[in-house]
């Protein structure tokens, strides 16, 4: 029987899930028109869920459910930004439904929802429970991602979201299975013991990399990226913010929680694969970006390329000198991608029209002028993107690439900032229109976005200056 | 609060008072923002003229050094590290004392977005004092991608034509340069376990073998700034398109961020592969000053002909760097300081004709001695001291160069020295040349031209004269008494120079 401490193991997460489920019941009595209500009353349950996560700031690593599930560190670190994310979709979405006339209540529930699934991720001690996390963080995001039914390419973004994303669950259960076969366990403390006892089986070894093939898709990395311009183009954009962090702050989660802390024997095998997928990543993800002319495709491929860079917080995760530094260096990078990359889509927000109107990069002609404050934060959320100061997005690729360079991988930090050159280019470009070139272009200015998107700039920048908060906190997130 | 206090602190971040100050200004009360944004810059230069009372020159080190710690959690050691000697002194001076000029010069020549050039111009400035004065590569670092931006702004929304192809190829450039150098940054704060750019210094460890990699990353960046030959080629289209101010600006200041880098960074920090390096980086620098000066010779629009001067010029301070010797140095130094102020000089007056008539080519002008007599005596008193001439700033420069680069040990060969000296020939044909082409010989189609539309050329206004004649002043006095100059930098260039081993 399950112990009340086992439930304040998963405080935050307990709550969140009793109050996605009242707020479901909760939304059959507001009125249609006023769903603004239960907007509200998810980000609310978000920032309890919040208040309580930081109070487990400090908290000592334990576990729950029979091993089944952590609180440490890292998984408060994760939750927190988890949270922060959720709030910060909440508040991208809640003028966008509204007029997009997409306004229903399941909107923010199924929202909940996902972020329950991914805080569930950031605290699984057990390959099941980090299966199940993926499912329930999952399906919500492929009813988000077909939300603007019956727009076909809202359609086609759910259905192809959907088939890539149960195919990928099938390759994460199948690893498992291979894991479970070579381990004889499916908690992660105990394929530690069995693993780095000596018999690195081959099925071991199969095992870890098909998991790694399904975060894969999971994180957009190159070549399992193929599903990621689409859907990114096709939902609706405030789904699509959420889910770019969202999805990948989870998905990097367990991809660190899976091999730093069961599989750091099968470095010699894993990290030539990590290399390789990284290096691919930034590559593929920052060359095809140059080519786009769709702002919401340029962003989607940008976000491949940032996936890269993440991953590259992971190569050295069989060095125990230096994955701390790495665990830290990517749950830092985590912030700045997450801040940025909602600051920049609630910039695309607030250009959308109806009918997908003012999604070109040539609709940002103007807007320097025109609205220069808005003009402004997203320069800022470009900078952030290529790494240059005073934006969080250069601390960010500083201490990533010295991670990177502290494992000894400086053929793999040299593709990183030679590829953010490339990136240069196309993120300049959306600058260059912005104020060089003359255009009329018409913003929708609504309470909560515009409060968004100006945090997320200030954030960006006053952070970048201040990060020692978030360093300490970083470099204290370590796994049990 | 003693942060706050810090003379260079305060001298780096002043300019953002006219930052704040101008954003509560509308925009379209145009005065008041270009008087806000001189005021600022004269104060800014008010307080680098406060830090040259404070500093000793007699003291080689770094002086009025304000360190706090800043990053200095989870196994980072960042520092926020100001400081000034006797090799960043004057260029520190400098920094300050044209950005006035600059903002002077735009004063009718950018009626569009006024508050945005402002802004954008104070924030340079923001950055460039930083360069200069970051004793932290960290914060060196941020400083040096900072410029970047509003350089890249400068040139992209007031330039000529074909701005915004020259402002991407600008940042796109530099920016190629300094992600290597932020690789060996990177490196040596691993290695070192520190940024601060003397404590790298005084550990004197890096093994041989690595430090020439480190050499190359950090010489990418700031080759490509200087800009040296074959790198060159952003510049030209930097300097055509950019509007009068930003030009200034860009070769009088950001283009010896990149000596300066060589000089603070390079030489010090890895002192045996500049031994090794100072031929080639000697040969590429000749090579340059010949190549800029064949080419300058070529050039039909005068701007670029001034930009293919420099990247001439800029070879002198190349090749004095690396002739490793104190008179190559201070040589160095100063050419730095004689280029910002006659190639700015330059910049600035070709602006002010180019107000009046709008184009830049040597063809249409002719004769314009008799039209515009003040404006033909200042634009020839700068091109001689831009080609060189004895008692005129260039001259002290490139002649003392010469001189340390002929008895150069690291060099190694006086051939270098000599093949560069017919740079200073060459100079003087494509710089007579213009002002042949443009003062000289029968009236030019473009004085009919502006006739045409009902007024005639003027003479340069007061405003045009007291941004200009600052600068003659420091081409006679830099020309004639140079002492205190070289006084100002000697220790310094004394206490590099003995760091180095010269076989």
């Amino acid at each position: 029987m399950p112990q009340s401490q086992d439930f304040s193991t998963i405080l935050p997460l307990t709550i969140l899930t009793v109050w996605a489920c009242v707020l479901l019941l909760v939304d059959l009595f507001v009125p249609k028109g006023r769903k603004g209500i239960t907007a509200l009353l998810a980000a609310l349950g978000l920032a309890v869920a919040l208040g309580f996560t930081l109070s487990q700031i400090g908290h000592d690593a334990v576990t729950g459910f029979s091993n089944m599930v952590v609180l440490d560190s890292f998984s408060t670190f994760i939750n927190a930004l988890l949270l922060i994310s959720g709030i910060l979709g909440v508040s991208l979405a809640y003028g966008y439904v509204r007029r997009m006339s997409l306004e229903r209540g399941e909107y923010y529930t199924l929202l909940l929802f996902s972020v329950i699934g991914m805080m569930l991720m950031a605290q699984a001690a057990d390959l099941i429970i980090i299966f199940l996390g993926l499912e329930l963080l999952s399906i919500p995001l492929y009813v988000l991602a077909a939300f603007a039914r019956p727009k076909s390419e809202s359609e086609e973004a759910g259905l192809k979201y959907f088939l890539l994303g149960a195919f990928s669950a099938g390759f994460v259960v199948y690893g498992i299975a291979l894991v479970f076969g070579a381990t004889g366990t499916t908690s992660l403390a105990g394929i530690l013991s069995s693993a780095s006892s000596g018999t690195s089986s081959l099925l071991l070894t199969i095992g870890a990399a098909l998991i790694l093939v399904g975060f894969g898709f999971k994180v957009a990395a190159v070549p399992f990226h193929m599903w990621t311009p689409d859907v990114y183009q096709g939902s609706p954009t405030p789904v699509t913010a959420f889910m770019a962090a969202g999805a990948k702050i989870a998905g990097f989660a367990a991809l660190l929680r899976v091999f730093g802390s069961a599989l750091p024997s099968l470095a010699s095998d894993i990290t030539p694969i990590l290399v390789v997928l990284a290096g691919l990543t930034m590559i593929v993800g920052n060359l095809l970006a140059i080519a786009q002319t769709d702002i919401k495709r340029m962003l989607a491929y940008s976000s491949i390329a940032h996936a890269g860079y993440i991953l590259m917080a992971f190569v050295p995760f069989g060095n125990k000198d230096v994955l701390p530094v790495s665990i830290a260096a990517g749950l830092f990078y985590l912030v700045a991608y997450a801040f940025t990359n909602f600051g920049s889509w609630g910039i695309v927000i607030a250009m959308e029209k109806a009918e997908g109107k003012g999604l070109a990069i040539s609709d940002y002609a103007g807007l320097g002028r025109k609205y220069p404050a808005l003009a402004a934060a997203m320069t800022v959320f470009m900078l952030s993107l290529i790494g240059l100061p005073p934006t969080l997005g250069l601390v960010g690729k500083f201490y990533l690439f010295r991670a990177v360079m502290s494992g000894g991988f400086v053929g793999l930090a040299l593709i990183g900032v030679l590829t953010s050159l490339i990136s240069a280019y196309y993120y300049l470009r959306v600058v260059v229109t912005m104020y060089m070139r003359d255009g009329e272009p018409e913003v929708v200015s609504e309470p909560w976005l515009n409060l968004t998107w100006g945090a997320a700039a200030v954030v960006t920048v006053v952070l970048s200056f201040f990060p020692q908060v978030l360093f300490m906190w970083a470099s204290t997130a370590f796994l049990k | 609060m003693e942060f706050l206090l810090q003379p260079l602190t305060i001298l780096t971040f002043f300019p953002l008072v006219g930052v704040l100050v101008l954003l509560f200004i509308p925009s379209d009360k145009k005065n008041a923002l270009r008087w806000t944004a001189l005021i600022t810059s004269l104060l800014t230069f008010c307080i680098s003229l406060w830090v040259l009372t404070l500093f000793r020159e007699s003291n080689p080190d770094l002086q009025l050094v304000a360190k706090y710690d800043w990053i200095t959690v989870a196994g980072w050691n960042i520092q926020y590290s100001l400081g000034v000697d006797g090799l960043s002194i004057l260029l520190v001076l400098l920094t300050s004392f044209l950005t006035p000029i600059s903002i002077l010069s735009m004063w009718t020549a950018v009626e569009d977005r006024v508050k945005d050039f402002l802004l954008f111009f104070l924030l340079l400035e923001v950055g460039m004092m930083g360069v200069f004065l970051a004793q932290d590569l960290f914060l060196f670092y941020i400083f040096w991608e900072f410029t970047l931006v509003p350089m890249y702004f400068l040139i992209g929304i007031w330039g000529g034509p074909r701005r915004i192809y020259a402002a991407v190829k600008f940042f796109l450039y530099t920016m190629a340069g300094s992600i290597l150098m932020l690789l060996a940054i990177l490196w040596l704060g691993i290695y070192g376990g520190t940024f601060s750019v003397p404590d790298l210094i005084a550990q004197h460890n890096i093994p041989a073998n690595v430090q020439m990699w480190l050499f190359i990353a950090f010489a990418a960046a700031f080759a490509i700034k200087v800009p040296m030959w074959p790198l060159h080629s952003w510049l030209p289209d930097a300097h055509v398109e950019a509007p009068t101010a930003g030009s200034v600006i860009l070769a009088g200041v950001l283009l010896k961020m990149g000596t300066y880098g060589f000089l603070r960074f390079n030489i010090p920090l890895f002192p045996q592969a500049t031994v090794q390096a100072a031929p080639w980086i000697a040969l590429l620098a000749t090579i340059g000053i010949i190549y800029g000066a064949a080419v300058s010779y070529a050039q039909s629009d005068i701007k670029k002909l001034v930009a293919y001067s420099s990247v001439s010029h800029l070879g002198f301070v190349m090749l004095g760097l690396f002739a490793l010797n104190a008179q190559g140095i201070e040589g160095a130094i100063l050419q730095m300081i004689n280029h910002g102020i006659s190639t700015g000089a330059l910049f600035l007056l070709v602006g002010m004709v180019y107000e009046q008539t709008h184009t830049r080519e040597f063809k249409v002008y002719g004769g314009l001695w008799k039209v515009m007599p003040i404006y033909g005596t200042v634009m020839l008193i700068a091109s001689l001291s831009s080609m060189g001439l004895p008692g005129l700033n260039g001259f002290v420069g490139e002649f003392t160069i010469l001189l340390g680069a002929f008895g150069s040990q690291a060099i190694g060969n006086p051939l270098f020295a000599g093949i560069s000296a017919l740079g200073v020939i060459m100079a003087a044909v494509y710089i007579l040349y213009m002002f042949q082409k443009m003062f000289l010989g029968p009236e030019g189609s473009i004085v009919e031209e502006v006739k045409k539309h009902g007024h005639a050329l003027r003479d340069l206004n007061w405003r045009e004269i007291a941004t200009i004649t600052p600068l003659l002043v420091f081409m006679f006095w830099i020309g004639l008494y140079p002492a205190p100059f070289f006084n100002l930098m000697a220790p310094a260039v004394q206490k590099l120079v003995s760091a180095l081993v010269i076989p």
